[in-house]
């Protein structure tokens, strides 16, 4: 949507004007030059971002996207967090605030580059009003406005008189090849504020007479609290308040977190487990496997005949794979400040998403949206966790019960472990049939397992299927739709323990359980796995040069050090296309060693060489450290893990050398936080196979003998 | 009251002797700079320097500190330019950033102990968790901090 001064100026008032970060325009003081951009008489430029910042570098990129438009000079750019009732009292101005699924820039890139493009015409138009000249006449470089007689205005002398005009429309964007600012590996706008501990992310939040609160969540999911003995602690060092925060949890309220969560310790505490008390992570496994071959309950890409094709197939291949329920883990333990007064709630809080932040905090204070305020924080570690709003809820149920006083609820890594949104639980019988020549002329993949949207949306299923549960696996994003019969299909397996979105999605186990079938395959055809993928890709242009990008830089099929073994894998998903190339070696006694990953990936345009690279390097940390290492396993219906000394992840002693490799092919905008995780884990299982000859098809991979002759 | 010294400035803290250094630095004295990860020092978000010698302040209680000098992020340098703190500005090391004031006291400490780390070294030493993976980068730039420059890991 694009607002015209009339209407931004109104919205403004409305709002409380600083309140929403949008300042009155006056000569000495900065200017508002259409919504996206504000421009200081010294001509310091602050780009608004509306998404959230959790590491992926989206704050940098967008601040890239829209300075780029503007033509401004980058190193005076500054960066401001919207918030989320200034978005929504402007109706959502500056687009969703959710950032999730690899959006932040793709899903942002028109309307920033707009808003930047519109600044730029304002100043141009400002200046060659003040000279009485056509605009025609002027260009834009480095935050000056030239005329072709050669006089110059700078962006900071003529900002008040372009914050006047009405914001245009529809102005044209520049030809990517043209940038200067985007496309390039600038530095980010949020690193040296990291390094000397200043960074006040939401758990540092300190407010005058604030107090802290720890929480206990019933520990059975479905459960719900029965009973506490506040008498029992009230006596102890700081605590202040012993609150039941909801149906399933109890709050101890002290002057200190440390004190909360000490008395916390000691709360004699009945739970009703709700009847799931007894499920353990065999019973979930037993249910899975019912799945494998059952009737399915959705069907995905389809062609000729399967089970026709398969049955009269020279050689039948078949495996199951599995994957584990896993945890977010982000550094940042699960947070939320918040203070209720009559009337008004305000919250403090690192979210993936602020506009459904301030919802969420509007529900649990019983008060409208408008009454809200959102302080929205850099997030320590997001991951999709923190899409989720329960932190709000419970601080805000908590704050309401000591109106006028600032509460700070902080969970500890046990809660935090024990009470989150897991990835899914999802098992795959993969089948397919050979033709004499080793080609492939019927593929079956039937996943089974947990549903994000039976839990979180159901209004978004379709048919009782969910179409996410084939994220990889779409018309879209599947490479291997050369092969003539061919069924993707689902049945849906839900549990008791909560799910969600775990950066990568369903296309981490997906890609998996294809791309070790895929090398199943290539073995069983006695085919070089590059090759044979090159073969199933040869229609797929997008996928294939991806493919070939990471074995070229790999030097596949070259000689490796004695030990060393390679796997290959590509996968697409979020838009973007993805490949790796893996080193291991697997000692005789089974000890695995990552040395080396390339990984290529095609997100159409880049807008930070350097930062897809770190989002690289990242994803290979978190696909690999789950693969290796990380499981939650459900014991009497509760989470059996409750910290890292029980669910371990990627440390530095294991992280391999990861080189990327950037093949952009324009024309398109592709994700990039999430996709090459996908890719993490089939490489290296690949290898592992090219090591050992054996197949590991359940993870993590920490329970797999790997010892071999 | 325990008298203790955190980065050059002797304070009195209205503590229990066992409450850990992490809550007294966060909450007593209000130095937010060290971050809360897990609470049983796993994770190493919590680092902090004892006489210059990295430890997790979440499991170290208040009274054991007796007259060892406390260091943090904080009062690693007034002007953040550390060494350490410059390779990780050059090297672009923090994606989400809570973990780096442990892991940059972390190798602000090998160092001290071993001005020329190997791969091995830094491997051996850096064991604080980073869920944002940027430990390609963490390497190159310890590498980088102690003019390795040639022997940097990442690309």
């Amino acid at each position: 949507m694009r607002l015209n001064r009339r209407h931004f100026l109104t919205v403004s008032a409305a709002a409380g004007g600083m309140a929403l970060g949008l300042r009155a325009t006056a000569a000495d003081g900065p200017s508002d030059v259409g919504i996206w951009v504000t421009i200081h008489p010294d001509d310091t430029i602050v780009v608004r971002i509306a998404r959230t910042e959790m590491g992926q570098g989206t704050l940098t990129g967008l601040a890239q996207l829209v300075c780029e438009e503007l033509d401004g000079a980058w190193a005076k750019v500054k960066y401001e967090f919207i918030t989320p009732e200034a978005n929504l009292a402007a109706k959502q101005a500056w687009g969703s605030m959710a950032t999730g699924g690899s959006q932040g820039i793709r899903g942002s890139v028109v309307y920033v580059r707009q808003g930047g493009a519109a600044a730029r015409a304002m100043l141009m138009q400002a200046a060659a009003s003040r000279w009485k000249v056509p605009v025609g006449e002027c260009s834009t470089s480095d935050s000056v406005i030239t005329h072709i007689s050669g006089k110059t205005l700078r962006y900071g002398e003529v900002a008040a008189d372009a914050a006047k005009l009405a914001v245009p429309a529809n102005v044209a964007v520049k030809d990517i090849k043209t940038w200067k600012i985007a496309g390039k590996s600038v530095k980010r706008l949020d690193t040296a504020e990291k390094l000397d501990g200043s960074l006040v992310f939401a758990i540092d939040v300190k407010l005058p007479g604030m107090l802290n609160a720890a929480i206990a969540q019933c520990p059975v999911f479905g459960g719900t609290l029965k009973s506490f003995n506040a008498a029992k602690i009230k006596a102890m060092p700081g605590v202040r308040h012993v609150v039941k925060v909801d149906d399933r949890s109890v709050a101890v309220i002290a002057d200190k977190f440390y004190q909360a969560k000490s008395a916390l310790a000691r709360l004699p505490i009945q739970w009703d487990d709700g009847g799931n008390g007894n499920v353990s992570s065999a019973d979930i496994a037993g249910f899975l496997s019912t799945g494998l071959g059952a009737p399915a309950t959705g069907t995905g890409l389809k062609a000729g005949n399967f089970e026709a094709a398969f049955t009269g197939a020279a050689k039948q291949v078949e495996a199951d794979y599995a994957s584990p329920f896993l945890s977010h883990a982000a550094m940042e333990p699960m947070n939320c400040t918040a203070k209720y007064d009559p009337g008004a709630i305000e919250i403090w809080i690192g979210t993936q998403n602020g506009d459904s932040a301030l919802a969420a905090a509007a529900e649990a204070a019983d008060l409208p949206l408008a009454a809200v305020k959102v302080h929205k924080h850099i997030v320590g570690g997001g991951f999709g966790r923190r899409g989720r709003q329960d932190m709000v809820g419970q601080a805000v149920r908590i704050a309401k019960q000591v109106p006028g006083v600032p509460i700070k609820l902080i969970w500890s890594r046990e809660e935090d472990m024990q009470h989150g949104f897991y990835r899914p639980v999802t098992m795959a019988r993969l089948r397919a049939g050979l033709d004499a020549n080793g080609d492939v002329v019927a593929l079956h993949a039937r996943v089974s397992g947990q549903s994000i949207a039976a839990f979180a949306a159901p209004a978004t299923l379709v048919n009782g299927s969910d179409p996410r549960m084939f994220q990889s696996w779409s018309k879209e994003e599947f490479g291997y739709q050369s092969i003539p019969n061919l069924l993707i299909d689902q049945a849906m397996r839900n549990t008791h323990v909560p799910v969600g979105t775990w950066r990568g999605v369903n296309t981490n186990q997906n890609a998996v359980y294809m791309e070790c079938f895929i090398d199943e395959l290539a073995h069983a055809a006695g085919a070089d796995p590059l090759a044979f993928r090159q073969k199933l890709l040869a229609r797929s242009k997008i996928h294939l040069d991806v493919l070939n990008a990471a074995a070229d830089k790999a030097g596949w099929g070259k000689q490796l050090p004695a030990g060393v073994f390679r796997g290959i894998c590509q996968n697409a998903g979020y838009g973007s296309y993805s490949a790796a190339v893996a080193e291991v070696s697997v000692s005789k006694k089974g000890e695995l060693k990552v040395h080396r990953i390339v990984a290529a990936i095609d997100c159409g345009n880049v807008v930070n060489p350097d930062q897809v690279a770190a989002q690289v390097e990242g994803s290979f940390a978190f696909g690999l450290g789950a693969a290796l290492f990380s499981e939650i396993t459900i014991e009497n219906g509760r989470v059996a893990e409750g910290n890292f000394d029980s669910y371990p992840v990627m440390r530095m002693e294991d992280m391999p050398k990861v080189e990327t490799v950037l093949v952009p092919s324009g024309g398109f905008w592709g994700g990039v936080g999430e996709p090459t995780i996908s890719v993490a884990a089939p490489a290296v299982l690949n290898a592992i196979y090219a090591a050992t000859g054996k197949r590991v098809r359940t993870l993590p991979l920490r329970y797999a003998d790997l010892s071999h002759a | 009251m325990v008298k203790i010294s955190v980065n050059g400035t002797m304070h009195d803290v209205d503590a229990p002797p066992d409450t850990p250094v992490l809550w007294v630095l966060r909450e007593w004295l209000g130095m937010t700079g060290t971050k809360f990860g897990c609470g049983i020092a796993q994770c190493g978000a919590c680092s902090i320097h004892i006489d210059g010698q990295v430890t997790r302040s979440c499991m170290l209680p208040l009274g054991q500190v007796g007259n060892a000098k406390i260091t943090t992020i904080e009062g690693l340098s007034p002007t953040a330019a550390h060494p350490v703190q410059k390779a990780w500005l050059d090297l672009e090391v923090p994606q989400c950033g809570y973990c780096q004031s442990g892991q940059i006291m972390a190798a602000v400490s090998l160092l001290k102990q071993n001005p020329k780390p190997s791969d091995a070294d830094i491997d051996a030493a850096m064991s604080n968790i980073c869920r944002c993976g940027t430990y390609p980068r963490i390497k190159a730039a310890i590498h980088a901090a102690a003019g390795n420059a040639g022997k940097a890991g990442a690309a």
